[in-house]
């Protein structure tokens, strides 16, 4: 019965859809003329990508549905116009899938890498350095860092796509509007600030957690990375990195004491041990609840603190909603001191084809970035990005804190070798916090753990 | 493509059920139909190509499945524990020379001994007099159940569960959710943060594992206690023995095997212990242990050669362990 019924209603549907070609057809037909009259101009600014009609270009990446279905959707006109088809293929087995696929001969055209260290194990194996018109417009429309971060031995591979923040401090602007605080520029107005906020004593100045399962200690990690970006320039951040500047050296040892005048100071943190048994969801939701005015913290604890523990995210401006935070610039030691901690994603080509060469040029475009943050939920560190396009408040300051940077660093835990990075790193920095460990003995166990 | 987008929209989770349900009783039917296939041209060979393909049928998978799964790894660990990193090349000792002189290995070498001689010894105690008090009791279910019950939660839903217990706040503004410090509390103390103070913080952890095997033990126990012939115990009464000297004097002579095992068992299932470190404190806060060293830095650090040494370490110190085991298994059987 079922399924006669079924039987009936398919038929019915291809007979539905028959009609449906038709009338397309027919449509088609009629409108002809003003299409190409109104897709004429729409594609004008498409010029330089024409002549590949009828091409396919596969994109493969670790962006997945929901966020795919945005990235498909701002191709669409451009797909409409050049006549490549993009064909979006996400996977969140990419890490794992795309040395298999380079070493089997079945290379994407296109990958997105989420972080440059993978891009780079490509180089010389596969990857197609980008063409000049490519990279003429990295240099137009990137500071130079993202540039660097794309190129492997002097050859720019690379090109950036999205991009995220970590140099934020989450506040709640009606609380600081309510008690008269402003927004620190420097680490020694943060400071000043903190101690004002103690001597108040409505709440405490600070809320930070370490905890994070397996991961315990990484919020700390972050902490050092941001300060090395402040108390020392960015080329000894990268020594760091490398390892080529010793982890105990008097510079590290520096950074460390500074981030300790915050997260070891009990008259900011409350008590400090228990840093390393709070998990860092619930040391933002301290935020929330009212118990701390400030939390250091990158922008992805928004979605968390508002879907678990009920807060609204609102702009800077907003000083009136109750319970609403947003973020502030994590300051730097000057006011004109504005290094970036963050991450992004990279697209590199693995096919010498015209028709790929214009997709990742087409990306790296301030047309398409605009396109794109436009449909909400992203961000680039694209400069000819207009904030006005950027809807949520935090991405907005993200921006605003990419655009205006004057050094932009990956997070270094990530590049650093594991058994620092995802080990010692983050196990002394939880010792430090939770066993008082000294700024010494902290440095110097993860000194003797790198891998030289 | 519309007719399509149809048919998917029309799928009810009925249909789906139904479908699943179908490819399942197909895979069956298909596995059947080769098992039948087999005997039926089974029974037409010769009696004695039949009693060799007896020795094929019942031998070859689980061989199969031994060599893959059990075999071929524990080698390939061996050889690991002499690599590098990279699984490249052979660096000899060093990874075993490493394993002792890295600072970190007397925490885990000291928690590793206290895991050892607590958790089996107490779980054996404990569940032997749970055991023996219910042994004679009417209706002993609905104790032994609950008892037994922790057995059946994985070892990191158990640590989830009992980091709850352990929690502490310190904020005072905020609602304590933990059921330790609420009990400190209420008797007017100060609670201090649990998971943190070491050495206390390791033997909350042992706490867990002792209330996992507690149930394990009691069941064991209980049925050797019961399998203790009454003309043993009657004997002992009228020789006037107390119930006291019944327990250590005749009980638990009888069941001293059974108690081996059972203490050897907890001790190989401690020894390994991983998932509650794991869960609850990351390894952090002096309550490291060998097993979780092992996975950070195998899985975590992917330093393949320094996981496969204690690997290797963790597997030699069981071994005498095990061997003691089956002795006592063997000497249990032979009693009988």
């Amino acid at each position: 019965m079922s399924t006669l019924r079924r039987r009936v209603v398919a038929l019915g549907a291809t007979a539905v859809a028959a009609t449906l070609v038709m009338a397309g057809c027919a449509s088609t037909e009629t409108v002809t003329e003003e299409t190409t009259a109104t897709g004429s101009d729409a594609c004008a600014a498409y010029e330089a990508y024409m002549g590949n009609e009828g091409t396919e270009v596969e994109i493969y990446t670790t962006i997945i549905d929901p966020e795919a279905s945005l990235f498909i959707e701002s191709f669409a006109e451009f797909e409409d116009c050049t006549g490549i088809t993009i064909n979006w293929n996400g996977t969140q087995e990419f890490e794992a899938q795309i040395s298999v696929r380079v070493e089997g001969g079945t290379a994407p055209d296109i990958a997105i890498f989420p972080q440059p260290g993978l891009l780079a194990k490509f180089a010389g194996n596969g990857l197609v350095p980008a063409n000049d018109a490519t990279s003429a417009s990295v240099d137009e429309n990137y500071t130079a860092d993202w540039k660097t971060y794309g190129t492997v031995d002097g050859v720019f591979y690379g090109s950036p796509l999205g991009a995220n923040v970590k140099s934020f401090v989450w506040y709640s602007p009606k609380t600081f509007a309510d008690k008269g605080w402003t927004i620190p520029t420097t680490w020694d107005e943060l400071l000043a600030l903190s101690d004002t906020v103690a001597a108040e004593g409505s709440v405490q100045p600070w809320c930070v957690g370490f905890g994070s399962g397996d991961a315990t200690g990484w919020v700390g990690t972050d902490w050092m990375e941001d300060l090395m970006l402040r108390f020392q320039d960015a080329a000894t951040y990268d020594q760091w990195v490398s390892g080529e500047l010793p982890f105990n050296d008097p510079k590290v040892a520096e950074v460390l004491a500074e981030a300790g005048k915050i997260l070891k100071n009990p008259a900011y943190v409350g008590d400090v041990a228990s840093i390393a048994t709070t998990t860092f969801q619930e040391g933002g939701a301290g935020l929330v609840d009212g118990s701390c005015a400030m939390h250091r913290q990158a922008s992805f604890i928004g979605g968390i603190l508002a879907a678990d523990f009920g807060a609204t995210i609102v702009s800077p401006e907003d000083t009136t909603t109750e319970g609403g935070i947003t973020t502030f610039y994590f300051p730097g030691v000057s006011a004109d001191n504005k290094p970036a901690l963050g991450g992004g994603e990279f697209i590199g080509i693995f096919a010498d084809r015209p028709e790929v060469h214009a997709v990742q040029h087409y990306l790296t475009t301030p047309e398409w970035n605009n396109k794109k943050a436009a449909l909400g939920g992203w961000f680039s560190a694209n400069l000819g990005l207009d904030t006005a396009n950027v809807a949520d408040p935090v991405n907005k300051v993200a921006v605003e804190i990419l655009q205006n940077a004057s050094t932009f660093r990956f997070d270094g835990s990530d590049v650093m070798p594991a058994e620092v990075g995802a080990g010692s790193f983050w196990k002394e920095m939880t010792a430090w916090v939770a066993e008082d460990k000294s700024d010494k003995a902290v440095l110097d166990a993860i000194y003797a753990s790198w891998p030289y | 493509m519309f007719t399509l987008a149809l048919h998917a929209a029309r799928k009810t989770p009925a249909d789906i059920i139904a479908e699943n349900f179908s490819l399942l009783a197909l895979a069956l039917l298909s596995f059947g139909a080769v098992i039948f296939l087999f005997f039926l041209l089974a029974s037409r060979t010769s009696v004695k190509t039949q009693e060799w393909l007896k020795y094929l049928v019942f031998l070859v998978p689980s061989i199969l499945l031994l060599v893959v799964g059990l075999i071929y790894p524990a080698i390939r660990t061996l050889i690991l524990a002499f690599m590098d990193k990279e699984a490249e090349t052979f660096v000899g000792f060093d990874n075993f020379v490493w394993a002792f002189t890295i600072p970190e290995i007397t925490v885990v070498l000291a928690n590793t001994a206290i895991w050892v001689v607590t958790a089996p010894i107490l779980s054996t105690v404990i569940g032997l007099a749970i055991a023996y008090m219910t042994d004679r009791m009417k209706r002993p279910a609905a104790i032994k159940s609950l008892i037994f019950m922790p057995m059946a939660i994985s070892f990191v839903g158990a640590g989830i569960i009992w980091k709850f217990v352990y929690n502490y706040q310190p904020n005072d503004n905020k609602p304590d959710i933990g059921l330790l410090s609420a009990i400190f509390k209420g008797l007017g103390l100060t609670p201090p943060n649990w998971l943190l103070e070491a050495p206390l913080n390791s033997f909350l952890l042992i706490v867990v594992m002792i209330w996992i095997q507690t149930g394990f033990a009691m069941v064991v126990l209980s049925a050797a206690l019961k399998n203790i012939p009454d003309e043993v115990v009657e004997a002992a009464m009228l020789d006037g023995a107390a119930p006291w000297k019944r327990f250590y004097l005749v009980s638990v002579p009888m069941i001293r095997a059974t108690i081996v095992v059972v203490l050897t068992t907890i001790t190989i299932g401690t020894l390994k212990v991983f998932d509650i470190v794991r869960t609850m404190t990351g390894g952090n806060f002096q309550t490291n242990v060998i097993a979780n060293e092992m996975y950070s830095q195998a899985f975590r650090q992917m330093n393949f050669g320094q996981g496969s040494a204690l690997a290797i370490i963790l597997f030699v110190a069981i071994i005498p362990i095990i061997i003691y085991n089956i002795r006592q298994l063997r000497l249990e059987r032979t009693e009988r």
